[in-house]
């Protein structure tokens, strides 16, 4: 194999695939990236067994072929490059050696064999669909933050994206919980997503995903089967394995019921809560909330380390309420509003408690109050 | 000067002679503040080789070494052992070398724990103020005792080194002073099957000479760390000016400057901040019986709760151990978002954790427990969206605590830990 690529080709290609290389690896293959040069393209495939990233660059290729070297190290080479420059790789088959070749640069990388390399299977996909980069932005995007971090509730590790009735009719929804808040958002159902099975896509595929989501211009292919997604543009396939488990029946999690409304700018609520939630030094820090007629206190008490309390002008035309939130989750939940005005609605102050952006029905944030 | 005698309990105002004028022992204790001291440090000695030795008399009078297992190294030697240059800590292999002659069994913790709540039961009948260290190791404060028992201090604890050795089988050695830091010095001055006082006026003169080395906290870096400013002995410390001491070594400076006279106001407590709370159950016999062991999740699930619960304390991590037949230790922890005293949700995130373990039984020994302990300000606070009837569970587990506590533990318990 013998090719010249343009660095900043190269980095963007490398790039991905080292991402999706774990670090920690007991598998030496697994830290490779497998390179296949044929016609004018070099693809650079990465995989973690459980994620596969297939990245494809133009490159001027003299002689075809394909090896594997070690992601991580041929990313740090390219990275270091000087802008511009033209890099030559070479391997001759016989040495065990990949020649990186930039200006008066040179590198020896130690290869493996090509065909040791995993290439996921394929597979049959019962639905595929093209979505627009700026809708897949949004739905994964706004409900991201949400998924759950612990193990022993593997099915909340990933986003739920599914087909369900929403607002108008049926929709492409996205939803992540980990039990102490909830986002669901929704979006114009794309032709073709109809019969689409409903997937749970791990943290990391989304996180992998959203590098193909940069340009508002890209139309992104989905595929869907019970145990893989796929997204692709013209340059980058992302295939992955999706969670096998069941993701629970959410929709009993979301209040229909809660009356009391409070409608607050969503930045400067944010930058409150973030105020005065510097008081505590504790992990989990509760932050009150205390409605009064078109008025609200927020407050922190730390007996440890103080107390702080700030005052906003709202709309709430309600009874007087009291009750405390993680301010985490409150700034999370805040940070996601970027139109209108947050809309909460309150129950009890020990009843979830739900959040929209304006009258917007297609993002609902749900959030469990704590004691205080 | 004041003396006792250790086997007859005699108390003698003015000694003479060198034996008990009452039983002609030698084993007397004499000191001018004998009667007046009242912290005290008990140390067993040997205390696994004693434990081994009472439970087989044949190897008694041979070099005994507890030890061996998965480590391979001496962990507890007889003092038979130890006159061939044995210790505690050594490589198996060069403890043999040096007493190749010696017995060596494999520990026994089980019997050991035994032994040590005996102990510790025996000593609960002086006083409530006991603060143990190990399994083999305990501060006393006997102070304001005297009346209640009708005898000195000094007294009580012969009579209690006395108990060990005839109802228990082992000895342990008493150090007897006016605070924690020089009763521990103490036990250590006269073992084994010892009696040491340090009084008020010698103490000065008794630490004078000694390293600082003695200090406990004060390992082999720090104990470099003080030799660069000149300090190695109590007199050296002792020399420091307190303001030096502080700026130079912060808050340790301040504690040093204070031991350097003697002085430790640390009470005997057993209510040191916990650093985990946890039950656990050794069956008659090994069990792999599904049914069984989540009674018994639930029970130690139950009994962690409650001590949380009465010492207003929660965990904000789960944890499980089991040991299998074979003596394999499994053990697992589950971080929570937020601490729980809840018996509930320890239930439930132990079970969880089980589960995840798999069918790997039988087991001789389960136990659950919390860790990472903080006050209960913050604890079970926020919800979980999943799973709304825990909140309901919290609430009626907080009811029937309630309800306990007014008519008793029996008043109301869960159909489960009747299993």
């Amino acid at each position: 194999m013998k090719i010249s690529i343009e660095r900043a080709a190269l980095l963007k290609a490398v790039s991905q695939a080292q991402s999706v290389v774990e670090r920690r690896n007991t598998i030496p293959i697994l830290a490779n990236v497998l390179i296949e040069a044929e016609g004018d393209t070099v693809q650079f495939r990465a995989t973690d067994l459980d994620i596969e990233v297939v990245d494809r660059a133009p490159a001027m290729v003299e002689r075809a072929g394909a090896t594997t070297v070690s992601a991580v190290t041929l990313h740090e080479i390219v990275r270091k490059l000087p802008d511009g420059a033209m890099v030559s790789l070479t391997d001759d088959g016989a040495s065990g050696r990949l020649m990186v070749d930039a200006g008066r640069s040179s590198f020896q990388l130690t290869t493996l064999p090509k065909e040791d390399f995993p290439v996921m299977a394929t597979s049959d996909y019962e639905v595929n669909f093209t979505a627009d980069a700026p809708v897949l932005r949004r739905l994964f995007d706004k409900s991201k933050f949400a998924i759950s971090t612990e193990e022993t509730r593997y099915y909340l590790n990933g986003v739920y994206m599914h087909v369900a009735d929403g607002d108008g009719g049926r929709k492409l929804r996205c939803v992540a919980t980990d039990g102490h808040r909830l986002a669901r958002i929704d979006a114009d159902l794309p032709e073709g997503a109809e019969t689409m099975p409903g997937v749970i896509v791990p943290r990391k595929t989304v996180g992998e995903l959203r590098k193909l989501l940069d340009d508002d211009e890209t139309k992104i292919a989905v595929s869907v089967s019970e145990t893989k997604v796929r997204f692709a543009t013209p340059e980058i396939t992302l295939t992955s394995k999706v969670i096998d488990g069941t993701f629970p029946d959410y929709s009993r999690v979301i209040p229909t019921g809660n009356t009391k409304v409070m409608e607050v700018d969503a930045s400067d609520f944010a930058a409150a809560v973030d105020r005065v939630s510097t008081v505590s030094s504790e992990r989990s820090r509760a932050v009150k909330l205390s409605l009064d007629q078109d008025r609200l206190v927020l407050s922190v008490n730390a007996p440890d380390s103080g107390a702080a309390e700030e005052e906003l002008g709202v709309a709430y035309d309600d009874e007087k309420l009291e009750i405390g939130f993680n301010a985490k989750y409150l700034l999370e939940i805040a940070g996601q509003v970027d139109r209108e005005n947050a809309v909460f609605r309150f129950n009890s102050s020990g009843d979830p408690t739900l959040m929209q952006e304006g009258g917007d029905g297609s993002a609902v944030y749900v959030v469990m109050p704590m004691r205080v | 000067m004041p003396s006792l005698c250790r086997d007859c309990f005699l108390q003698i105002e003015s000694l003479t002679g060198r034996r008990c004028p009452a039983c002609g022992s030698p084993r007397l204790v004499s000191h001018p503040e004998l009667f007046t001291l009242s912290i005290a440090h008990m140390d067993c000695d040997a205390f696994y080789a004693s434990v081994e030795k009472r439970e087989n008399p044949a190897l008694r009078d041979r070099p005994l070494i507890v030890g061996g297992g998965t480590r391979g190294v001496v962990s507890t030697c007889c003092y038979i052992a130890r006159i061939k240059g044995v210790r505690s800590a050594m490589p198996m292999f060069q403890a043999l070398k040096l007493c190749p002659e010696a017995v060596v069994v494999k520990p026994r913790m089980e019997l050991y724990v035994e032994t040590s709540r005996a102990i510790r039961a025996l000593m609960d009948e002086l006083t409530p103020a006991i603060e143990p260290l190990s399994l083999d190791e305990a501060f006393l404060d006997l102070t304001g005792t005297e009346r209640l028992h009708r005898a000195p201090p000094a007294v009580q604890l012969a009579r209690l080194t006395k108990r060990m050795e005839t109802e228990l089988g082992v000895t342990g050695s008493i150090g007897l002073s006016h605070n924690k830091f020089l009763a521990k010095l103490a036990s250590d001055l006269d073992k084994p099957r010892g009696f040491a006082v340090i009084g008020k006026a010698e103490t000065e003169t008794f630490l004078r000479p000694k390293s600082v080395r003695l200090i406990w906290g004060v390992g082999p870096a720090a104990q470099q760390a003080l030799e660069k400013s000149g300090i190695r002995t109590f007199a050296d410390l002792a020399r420091w000016d307190r303001k030096d001491l502080a700026a130079r070594f912060g808050a340790t400076g301040e504690r040093l400057w204070h031991l350097a006279r003697g002085q430790d106001a640390r009470r005997v407590s057993s209510h040191e901040p916990l650093k985990s709370i946890s039950n656990e159950t050794t069956f008659n016999e090994d069990t792999a019986d599904p049914d069984l062991l989540d009674g018994h999740l639930w029970r130690l699930a139950e009994k962690v709760a409650d001590r949380a619960k009465a010492r207003d304390l929660a965990g904000r991590v789960v944890t499980l151990k089991l040991k299998r037949a074979d003596f394999t230790l499994i053990s697992r922890r589950h971080a929570l978002r937020d601490p729980t005293q809840i018996a509930d949700r320890i239930y439930r995130e132990a079970r969880a954790l089980f589960d995840a373990v798999g069918p790997r039984g039988p087991y001789r020994l389960i136990g659950v427990g919390l860790a990472e302990i903080t006050d209960d300000a913050q604890a079970d606070s926020s919800g979980d969206l999943l799973d709304p009837e825990a909140r309901k569970r919290a609430e009626a587990e907080r009811a029937a605590d309630a309800i306990r506590a007014r008519f008793g533990k029996q008043a109301i318990v869960k159909g489960r830990s009747l299993r």
